[in-house]
């Protein structure tokens, strides 16, 4: 019998196959995150011992912390990665940042209208992306394959039935696909996955001191200068981690000791909230995930 | 603002053994764990019920070890709308203890606003995660969750009661090894209880849990609950569903789900969850013969040709003598490649890329076999199919079916019979609507190799694509494969194409026009064979209205007739051209589907397809048969532009607007445009 790791690794190995076999244009969404680090170990895995079947693509706001930068040069430097990066014109011509402008819209010009501007312009037909099911609940009720109008819509009333292991790949000119490899991953697991094949992943993940601000009572980091200070605030250095990586502006940070990745499983198997709870965006308002994600965002 | 933010705050982490693990660097962390310890104690075993809080020192070894080696079970819930299956999971999670804080929180916040029960926790809630689910208080789509316990993880679909939502609730059976069946203790077994436990026992789960729920509203009382399991253990034994177990459940107040209820004293079985965490899982297709559909051909170097897939039945080992089906070829496996290393044996479920000794074709769509127990060929099948699409399933339209890693043609024939679903009676059936289950033979345009449903799911399940509109339309189980095409061998023809062309001076083609019964299809038709006859051109014409008298005398105007009627006149086209003629086709044929059905068959001659563009009122005004008048005043049914739809075409070779174009006219343009097809094909 498979282990329940090999059980997923092994469907997400198919998934992949399947996805890159039934499609003229495939692309992987790669965000830099500890989704998208197992996402890219599966790839390789699942076309052992050729070369990656299609290159990677990551939609940039220029508001990510260093640390993914860095992280995201040393991924691309590898032999088999060619790494796409896109930037919205539009955003970097009007300056769109998370503090002026908010960030329901930094992440709709960014990131949401950045992904359709490179998906078109490219005529990628199919992008993967590290999705899990467990991280929300309008997530849980998504297909494996999900499909996407010409303008990238999703219909959540219209989805395809999909059973067994069959996935129809069908589709018009102009419409995509994007496929989650992961939907049936939990945190824990890929925590666990990340353990067990020593993925890589960016050092945000584990805990170190930092210098933070409390905003809403959320933690956020002071990555570098552009972040305005409000009056009479002072970054404090506070022993922190990210279970999710974004925009540093975005993103919560939590106190943690754990500062390796065991003690990260051994923190979250105590913990008591969820990993989107770190997530700024996601409490803008309930139902806040699907309207992003019927409007294209990933 | 969203219920988050009050929570916000993370709880402080407990000192979780700081300094004790050593420092280590992204991507290094194995070589620096401390050495083996003791298993992780029961007590800081994280996720089991209330344990999952309030863990101390964890052996992350000991436990990714112990969490490896846990079983899985697949299940899902289904039953009658508003049974309570999305409370039940809700429920089931919250007393697991697997709701976070956050997710509490905001649980709360959306109980007081959409929630079903007055302000107070609205569990359903926790897995109807859609805008407009919410809103109305049902279910439409699958939702899949995932916890586990110190013994098993779950992966559990919740499936919507609604009849219209039928196909959602199968696309979460196809996967699971057991149902749980919701049943309100107020209502009994409903129609829906029926159709899902149909389906649940078609798709092949042999185990159902049947929770008779809402005990609470009708007073905790043992005679409704004893009363309801007889009547659907009668059903159970109908289906032959061989495993039923009862259990008393009301899924608001938590009765009986991951403990025993004092409200139900007389009920002495195991808890919801214990049945659960006991249930045999599934073994799959692990016993039967190997199978591997081939996904990809890996081919990185010259030395090594790869065939990608995952095992879907049986075990394979380097030195297996393997049979490539449909080919009927055989080799022997060299190696078993895993990014990990070669492996010594691959069993079901497990994804690899097998080597085989030959030089050997084996492409995508492929099945790699055991070679003493190969998966059947065949070209005509008869299976269960579920219609999962408003637009009925037709006899004689053809549709893509994906079985395994290959798409072919289908065409189905009228069902055997369909099942009505209340009685499990056997009932005479033209087509399928939405939601419908039969039985059909299905033709494929080429063999595929396959297994009976019941040894095999993956080699013996399908779905059906709609060609145009790209939509999976049905679901198929097969029975097994009819060996009838086998007997009937295509006879060579010695005269060929060539040499009917030489003969006659021109090359074959087949016009077909469509439009509205009274745009001017038949007028145009002679006109254009008029014109090509007398420049020495050997046709013959088919209109619609004479072969309804002879050919299709049978056949009526419903959708399937009308289907049925252009599948004929396409295969006279055929045999036409393959006699080196021009074929004149004046017909109706509303539909989109079946003039590319026709438009296929005749692939290896020129088709043009001419839009008699005529607009309604036009045709109707012109009525020269009166049968516009006739159909107004509802003598006439299913009348083509009255009360039966036209599906104009997209791409026709040529469009004639019969508003400014004569006759005339348009067969001088037809004859223009065929002059370079006559003399080159
Ligand atoms: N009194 C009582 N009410 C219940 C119980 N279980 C569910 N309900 C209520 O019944 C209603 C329907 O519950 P749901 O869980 O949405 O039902 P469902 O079966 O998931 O419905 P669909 O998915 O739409 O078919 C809600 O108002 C629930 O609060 C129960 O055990 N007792
Ligand atoms: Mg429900």
């Amino acid at each position: 019998m498979l282990t329940h790791l090999e059980r997923l690794e092994s469907e997400a190995v198919h998934i992949m196959r399947e996805a890159v076999a039934e499609s003229a244009n495939p692309v992987m969404l790669y965000s830099i995150g500890k989704d998208s680090s197992v996402m890219l170990h599966l790839a390789r895995k699942a076309f052992f011992p050729g070369m990656l079947p299609f290159p990677l693509l990551h939609v940039d706001t220029t508001w990510k912390f260093r640390q993914m930068y860095a992280f995201r040069d040393e991924v691309a430097a590898a032999a088999d990665v060619e790494l796409i990066v896109h930037r919205n014109p539009e955003a970097v011509a009007r300056g769109i940042d998370p503090f002026t402008h908010g960030s329901a819209l930094h992440t709709t010009i960014w990131k949401t209208e950045g992904l359709k501007q490179a998906i078109d312009e490219h005529g990628f037909d199919l992008a993967f992306g590290g999705a899990r099911r467990d991280e929300e609940k309008s997530r849980a009720k998504e297909r494996v394959f999900s499909f996407r109008s010409a303008q990238h819509r999703w219909d959540p009333k219209q989805q395809r039935p999909e059973l067994w292991r069959l996935y129809n790949t069908r589709k018009a000119p102009g419409e995509s696909i994007r496929v989650f490899p992961l939907s049936n991953w939990t945190e824990l697991d890929v925590w666990l996955y990340i353990h067990r094949e020593q993925i890589p992943i960016v050092p945000l993940y584990l805990a170190a001191e930092r210098p933070v601000v409390e905003r809403g009572g959320t933690v956020i980091m002071v990555d570098d200068d552009r972040m305005p200070l409000e009056p009479g605030e002072v970054p404090e250095i506070r022993r922190v981690r990210f279970r999710t990586l974004g925009c540093y502006p975005l993103t919560g940070a939590v106190d943690s000791e754990a500062d390796t990745v065991p003690a990260i499983i051994e923190e979250m198997v105590a913990s008591t909230t969820s990993e989107r709870q770190g997530r700024v965006i996601d409490f803008d308002e309930s139902g806040s995930m699907e309207k992003k994600k019927q409007e294209g965002y990933f | 603002m969203g219920a988050g933010r009050q929570h916000a705050q993370p709880a402080a982490q407990p000192g979780s053994c700081p300094g004790a693990e050593p420092r280590s660097k992204p991507g290094a962390h194995l070589g620096e764990q401390p050495g083996p310890q003791p298993a992780a104690q029961p007590g800081v075993q994280p996720s089991g019920r209330a344990a999952r809080r309030g863990a101390g020192a964890l052996d992350v070894d000991a436990f990714l070890s112990a969490h490896e080696h846990k079983s899985m079970l697949r299940f899902i819930t289904c039953g009658s709308v508003d049974d309570g299956k999305s409370t039940l999971i809700g429920r089931l999670l919250y007393e697991s203890k697997l709701v976070l804080d956050d997710q509490l929180a905001a649980l709360e916040a959306d109980s007081r606003r959409v929630g079903t029960q007055g302000g107070a926790l609205d569990f359903a809630l926790l897995v109807d995660g859609l805008q407009a689910e919410r809103e109305q208080g049902i279910t439409i789509d699958v939702a899949y969750r995932f916890f586990s316990t110190e013994r098993r993880t779950f992966i559990v679909a919740d499936t919507p009661g609604h009849e219209q939502y039928t196909r959602n609730m199968v696309t979460g059976a196809s996967t699971a090894d057991l149902a749980v069946i919701l049943v309100d203790a107020r209502k009994g077994v409903l129609t829906q209880t029926r159709r899902h436990s149909f389906l649940v026992s078609l798709v092949g789960i042999r185990q159902v849990v049947l929770a008779v729920n809402k005990l609470d509203l009708v007073g905790y009382d043992e005679a409704t609950f004893g009363a309801i399991d007889e009547e659907y253990r009668a059903l159970a034994g109908a289906l032959g569903i061989p495993d039923v177990r009862a259990v008393p459940v009301s899924a608001l107040v938590g009765d009986n789900l991951t403990s025993p209820s004092p409200n139900t004293p007389w009920y002495r079985g195991p808890d919801l969850m214990t049945i659960l965490e006991q249930a045999p899982a599934d073994p799959g297709a692990h016993d039967g013969p190997f199978r591997m559909p081939v996904q990809w051909v890996n081919r990185p170097t010259h030395e090594l040709r790869g065939f990608a897939g995952v095992v879907t039945g049986g075990t394979v080992r380097p030195g297996d003598r393997v049979r490539v089906q449909p080919s009927g070829v055989e080799s022997t496996v060299a190696r078993l490649v895993t990014a990990d290393g070669d492996l010594p044996a691959a069993e079901a479920g497990r994804s690899v890329t097998v080597t085989l000794v030959d030089e050997v074709d084996v492409s995508r769509g492929d099945i790699l076999c055991s070679a003493d127990r190969p998966a059947a060929v065949t070209d005509q099948i008869e299976a269960h199919v579920v219609w999962m699409a408003e637009q009925p399933m037709l006899p004689g339209r053809r549709y893509l079916l994906k079985l395994g890693t290959r798409t072919v043609n289908a065409t189905v024939e009228r069902p055997k019979y369909r099942v009505d679903v209340n009685t499990l009676e056997h009932v005479a059936a033209r087509g399928l609507a939405l939601n419908e289950i039969g039985v059909c033979n299905l033709g494929l345009d080429q063999p595929v190799a396959l297994d009976p449903y019941t040894d095999n799911r993956d080699t013996g399940g399908f779905i059906l694509i709609d060609r145009i509109t790209n939509a999976t339309v049905g679901a198929g189980m097969v029975h097994f494969g009819l060996r009838r095409a086998d007997n009937v061998h295509w006879q060579h023809l010695e005269v060929d194409a060539d040499a009917h062309a030489a003969l006659k001076g021109h090359r074959p083609a087949v016009v077909w026009l469509t439009g509205l019964s009274g745009a001017g299809k038949s007028t145009i038709a002679n006109a254009l064979e008029r014109k090509l006859h007398a420049s020495g051109v050997h046709t013959v014409l088919l209109d619609g209205d004479n072969v309804r008298h002879g050919l299709s005398r049978d056949l009526g105007f419903t959708d399937a007739d009308r289907v049925e009627n252009i599948r004929r006149a396409g295969e006279v086209c055929k045999l036409m051209a393959q006699a080196g003629l021009v074929v004149i086709a004046a017909f109706i044929s509303p539909f989109r589907d079946e003039r590319q059905m026709v438009r296929d068959m005749v692939s290896d001659v020129a088709f043009v397809e001419v839009f008699v563009d005529t607009p309604l009122e036009v045709a109707a005004g012109r009525d020269p048969k009166g049968l516009y008048a006739k159909a107004r005043r509802g003598e006439l049914r299913n009348f083509t532009g009255v009360d039966s739809p036209y599906e104009a075409p997209e791409s026709p070779e040529v469009c004639v607007d019969t508003t400014v174009t004569t006759a005339d006219e348009a067969a001088d343009r037809l004859v223009a445009h065929l002059g370079a097809i006559l003399r080159h094909g």
